[in-house]
């Protein structure tokens, strides 16, 4: 495991200042909770009244004056985008860099075959994106907490679920992009991540594009369905890993046989 | 067996030219010259015996194990060089070594503070610091200090100081005693003299003369200076032909008896016929309108 160690001690201060700034950003929502709870009845009816934009972000679904709600449409937004944003950050470089930042030739002449270096960098990058998730429920967890409220396990265990997969979801495609692809990699994750997030807000907005769902992992991560439900769609979310298997099979065909620049 | 044997060694990148046809034969215990100018297809050669690219047609074998196939082996028994050596920003000399080491699952921390010893580096300075030279260092030590069976240097030499670079020949000097394979790849001919027994000469992707370094200067075109006579001489096989202040120079390469026969008709004062050195050699191949083959033994 020398290249997934050396992997996490390269990429530990991006790591860090994404955990501590998502977790931040969601304790600092949930620390607002008590104020809008207050004044519930006069922002309820508002959010659930402003048409397209609630549809859009799964207002009408859910209420804000409850805690699983609150969560789910506020902390839902900063940790499915943040989170999303991370993941395809860490899986888009982590193969090109080695071309971009001109170590491959350094790595790549070592006794190491092309499929144990993806193998460890794939281990990098889910490691990453599993510690992540769990700073960031916990800190969430510590918030609520802190403000008096009680947590309500079964929805917000299944809403950070559904966000983990989709990070690894997202992860793994941008892996596999990331085989592909020598520079410029930085735009292509994040235009990735973005792209699927927007895809579903369309979805959310028309009928008649709610086939986007079977494409986006934000589809089966809809923070205000699984708690307006109490549950994940199993079969998009396993739809999910079955995309983000592909990546992962397209990561080890292509670079076991890519020339290296 | 070979320490390293290409077959008819191809890559295109696309439609541009890589390396077309390479035939290369070095013996184990050999330090073997590789020269060529840039762009001539040294380092795709290169390349192509570390596995970094696979042919597009021929082979490429080391110490009899294919290059593709069974490259992590070689890659095991390699001390490899590269003409830039760039390493993970924000690590410490001692960190790049470590990994190197780690990497190739072997305890080789006592030699590499040998070598840092005997190169002066300073093994607690972050990579980002060092200067091009400097970097130059930990490359050669990363390369080193698993005793390889073979090293493959690219440019070895260049950001090295004089004394450093007479450091660096007189280790890999004892590193060849103890039979270790060097392949050396150039463009400083003087290297290249001063250092190898044999060398191949690489053009627009093709081997175009191969040998022992003595040979080469044998096979090919004799430096000749006249002096007393400045009218220029045509016959067949003179080339660089230039004036100089009572006299010509040029390298020929053809019957020495008509040239003779020429320069006896000729009042001269002085004539001196001598063997060129590896940069007139050189250049001598690289002005050969044709390329004369594509194969030449080593």
């Amino acid at each position: 495991m020398t290249l997934t160690r050396h992997e996490l001690r390269q990429s530990k201060n991006s790591l860090m200042i994404w955990t501590v700034s998502i977790g931040c950003l969601m304790a600092v929502c949930i620390f607002l909770f008590p104020e809008i709870k207050s004044e519930m009845s006069a922002i309820s009816a508002m959010f659930a009244s402003m048409g397209s934009f609630s549809a859009a972000f799964g207002m009408d679904k859910v209420s804000f004056g409850t805690l699983p709600g609150f969560y789910a449409i506020e902390c839902g937004n900063i940790l499915g985008l943040g989170g999303s944003l991370f993941a395809s950050l860490c899986g888009i470089s982590i193969l090109a860099k080695e071309e971009k930042e001109h170590t491959a030739e350094f790595l790549l002449t070592h006794p190491v075959s092309r499929g144990r270096i993806v193998t460890e960098k794939l281990i990098a990058v889910l490691l990453q994106i599993t510690f992540l998730n769990i700073i960031v429920l916990l800190l969430s967890f510590g918030s609520i907490t802190a403000i008096g409220e009680k947590i309500p396990l079964p929805e917000l265990l299944l809403l950070h679920l559904a966000y983990f997969l989709l990070d690894l979801e997202i992860g793994a495609i941008c892996f596999g992009i990331s085989a592909f692809i020598r520079r410029g990699s930085l735009g292509i994750g994040l235009g990735i991540a973005a792209v699927l997030y927007f895809l579903n807000l369309i979805a959310n907005l028309s009928e008649h594009a709610e086939f986007l769902k079977f494409i986006t992992p934000f589809g089966y991560s809809d923070g205000a369905s699984i708690v307006a439900n109490v549950r994940l769609d199993a079969s998009l979310a396993a739809l999910g890993m079955v995309y983000g298997a592909v990546g992962i099979c397209a990561a080890y065909i292509r670079y076991g046989r890519k020339d290296i620049a | 067996m070979y320490a390293i044997e290409t077959t008819d060694l191809t890559k295109y990148y696309g439609k541009s030219r890589g390396i077309i046809r390479v035939n290369l034969a070095v013996e184990e215990g050999d330090f073997f010259g590789f020269i060529g100018p840039n762009g001539a297809g040294k380092s795709t050669a290169v390349r192509a015996l570390l596995g970094l690219i696979r042919p597009s047609s021929g082979s490429a074998k080391i110490f009899g194990m294919d290059c593709i196939r069974e490259k992590n082996q070689i890659l095991s028994e390699i001390g490899y060089l590269p003409s830039e050596t760039v390493f993970y920003s924000g690590m410490r000399v001692k960190d790049v070594i470590r990994l190197s080491c780690d990497l190739r699952k072997k305890d080789c921390r006592k030699a590499a503070e040998e070598l840092c010893e005997r190169l002066q580096l300073d093994l607690m300075k972050k990579i980002d610091e060092l200067s091009f030279g400097n970097r130059k260092k930990v490359g050669i030590v990363c390369a080193l200090s698993h005793s390889p069976r073979l090293c493959i240097l690219d440019e070895p030499t260049s950001g090295l100081d004089p004394l450093m670079q007479r450091e660096f020949f007189a280790i890999l000097r004892e590193r060849s005693r103890q039979g270790t394979t060097v392949f050396l790849s150039s463009h400083v001919l003087s290297e290249i003299q001063h250092n190898c027994n044999h060398a191949a000469i690489i053009r627009e992707g093709r081997i175009i003369a191969s040998g022992s370094v003595e040979d080469l200067a044998k096979a090919s075109a004799k430096r000749v200076v006249v002096h007393g006579s400045t009218e220029p001489i045509f016959l067949d096989g003179i080339r660089d032909q230039q004036a100089i202040e009572d006299g010509l120079r040029f390298l020929y390469n053809g019957d020495i008896n008509a040239l003779l026969q020429v320069l006896s008709r000729r009042k001269l004062r002085d004539l001196s016929i001598s063997e060129p050195d590896l940069e007139e050699i050189f250049l001598h191949y690289y002005m050969e309108g044709d390329t004369k083959n594509d194969t030449y033994p080593a």
